[in-house]
């Protein structure tokens, strides 16, 4: 079977600013890829070219081994697409439009029962103007889902939702991938990529800065950092040349380099001969978060694979 | 695993789906009633003032047979093309036409279903203003209503295609701003209030609204038929704007 999506150097331009410049990623069948990136990284007119919505200005994508534009008609039926900004009736009620667009399904889903799991019940002869952020966001989920589509597209899911309607939407989405759907999301929230991707691709200025699954991306150097309690103002010599010690309030001290057992018994040792009363070891692998902000802050890592 | 999500995707019956559509178009409709009863306003004006004073010279003695028909056909054009190329303007800035593009429904299933929508909304229009021009002397010909229906319809294809065309080239301003314009154009120049400009057969071909007032006029106020000329004219209208709306459409 084909991959869910196949992206190939992609490019998407604007006029004279190229927002995506070559991207690649696969999202194979039953998974679930995370696109991680600021705004304007470029992640929602990667997604626009794979629904079809844009031309890649260079490049290909193959979204179900069909051609999102010109396979338009074949395709719709098959994916689920949640926008990133509503777009629906201002004028029909949340009821009508979810009843709107199961309609259109060979086999939809239990409207009512899409209703409740994402707590829409209460607004079902809302119209769409008077929702929340967070309510449109739902009932745009609930769209994008009643169909039964085999691959879904979620611009940021969850952006205006509540903690509660995060929640909801992020079992949902696990349910997803569990009942084989396959899922490309864009985020801009660490922990939404950590607790639900497979793979994340993190874009920085239209290209992809890092790919690889979340343990992989925070586990590839280990740990960077270690932490020390102990006496204040000591002042660290030429036996820890290598790493880099910041005493961060008095008497804590922040360690950072290549941080194997061996130096961090160095770095024990060394407080030891300094006759210092050590009353607190921690250390700390680096989050996604880290990586995330080292990556799309310029720094240099070498995580890219 | 539930499997509530199974994948099981799939298209309904295009006749549904459409029909679906249409019934979201006509809700839609029906939720600013407010704004069709106030479009109908100036043919209301129209009928009256022209119809029954001596305000504007038309031919012929019987002012009630030259003008309701020709009210008739321009609400058709207010509706199907004016009112149709500000709503789809905006539901393209809404965001609406990209939502539905990401949908089972295909651009020729939304082209027809607005098309069939906004032909339904001016039957109900028509009906209205013609029995408020029988209540005020009008006698049509009954029997030649099947006629005028055909030339109406092809005039409400004709229109409607212009609109989407329109909405599909202008921002939703440029849209509201030019429709508007158009319709009043045509109503000065159209050959309803008073005689357009008589440029014979081939008026007809450049000004469809007055094409379409004066197949009224031959069949309902005088129970003739319709002069080919106008079948053509509106034919080739509809076949053009229509084809033109399709290729150009865009849901973005």
């Amino acid at each position: 079977m084909t991959d869910a999506v196949e992206v190939r150097d992609v490019v998407v331009r604007y006029g004279d600013t190229t927002a995506v410049d070559g991207v690649s990623l696969t999202v194979p069948r039953g998974r679930v890829l995370s696109l991680l990136g600021h705004n304007g990284a470029g992640k929602t007119s990667l997604l626009q070219v794979c629904e079809g919505f844009r031309r890649a200005d260079g490049g290909t994508a193959r979204v179900l081994g069909l051609d999102p534009v010109g396979d338009h008609d074949a395709l719709m039926p098959r994916l689920g697409i949640m926008l990133q900004s509503g777009g629906v009736y201002p004028w029909a009620t949340a009821g009508e439009i979810l009843r709107l667009f199961a309609s259109f399904a060979a086999a939809p889903l239990d409207v009512e029962m899409l209703l409740d799991r994402l707590g829409l019940r209460k607004f079902e002869r809302t119209r769409w103007r008077r929702l929340s952020g967070g309510e449109q966001q739902r009932l745009s989920l609930a769209v994008a889902l009643v169909g039964r589509p085999e691959l879904v597209f979620l611009d940021e899911p969850t952006a205006g939702m509540d903690t509660e309607a995060r929640h909801t939407t992020w079992r949902l989405i696990e349910e997803l991938r569990a009942d084989g759907v396959s899922v490309l999301l864009t985020t801009h929230l660490l922990d939404e990529a950590e607790r639900l991707a497979d793979e994340v691709v993190i874009m920085r200025s239209g290209v992809v800065a890092a790919t690889g699954t979340p343990a992989e991306l925070t586990a590839a150097a280990g740990i960077d950092l270690l932490e020390v309690r102990a006496d204040p103002g000591l002042v660290p010599d030429s036996r820890l040349a290598d790493l880099k010690v910041t005493e961060t309030t008095p008497g804590e001290y922040a360690i950072a380099g290549a941080l194997d057992a061996a130096v961090i018994s160095d770095v024990l040792g060394w407080f030891a001969a300094k006759d210092a009363q050590v009353t607190a070891v921690n250390t700390r692998r680096r989050t996604l978060e880290d990586v995330y902000l080292a990556l799309t802050t310029g720094e240099k890592t070498k995580v890219s694979r | 695993m539930s499997g509530v999500f199974a994948p099981a995707p799939g298209r309904a019956p295009m006749r549904s789906v459409v029909a679906s559509q249409i019934r979201m178009e006509l809700t839609l409709t029906a939720r600013r009633g407010e704004a069709v009863v106030l479009a109908m306003g100036v043919p209301l004006l129209v009928l009256l003032g022209a119809g029954l004073t001596e305000v504007t010279n038309v031919p012929g003695d019987d002012r009630l047979a030259f003008v309701v028909p020709g009210v008739l056909a321009l609400t058709v054009m207010s509706t199907a093309f004016t009112g149709q190329a500000i709503t789809t303007g905006y539901e393209r800035s809404y965001g609406v036409l990209k939502r539905l593009g990401a949908s089972p429904l295909t651009r020729p299933g939304l082209l027809f279903a607005k098309t069939a929508a906004v032909l339904g909304l001016i039957v109900v229009q028509l009906i209205a203003l013609a029995a408020v021009g029988l209540a005020v002397g009008w006698r049509p010909h009954f029997e030649a209503v099947l006629p005028a229906l055909g030339v109406t319809v092809l005039a409400t294809a004709a229109y409607s295609g212009l609109a989407l065309l329109m909405a599909s080239l202008l921002r939703p301003e440029a849209t509201t701003g030019a429709a508007t314009l158009i319709y009043v154009l045509m109503l000065a120049a159209g050959g309803i209030m008073f005689a357009a400009p008589d440029l014979g057969t081939f008026g007809w071909f450049v000004l469809p609204l007055a094409a379409h007032a004066e197949a009224l006029r031959e069949t309902l106020s005088y129970g003739g038929s319709v002069p080919t000329a106008i079948w053509l004219s509106l034919g080739a209208w509809a076949l053009v704007l229509v084809t033109a709306a399709a290729k150009k459409f865009r849901w973005e």
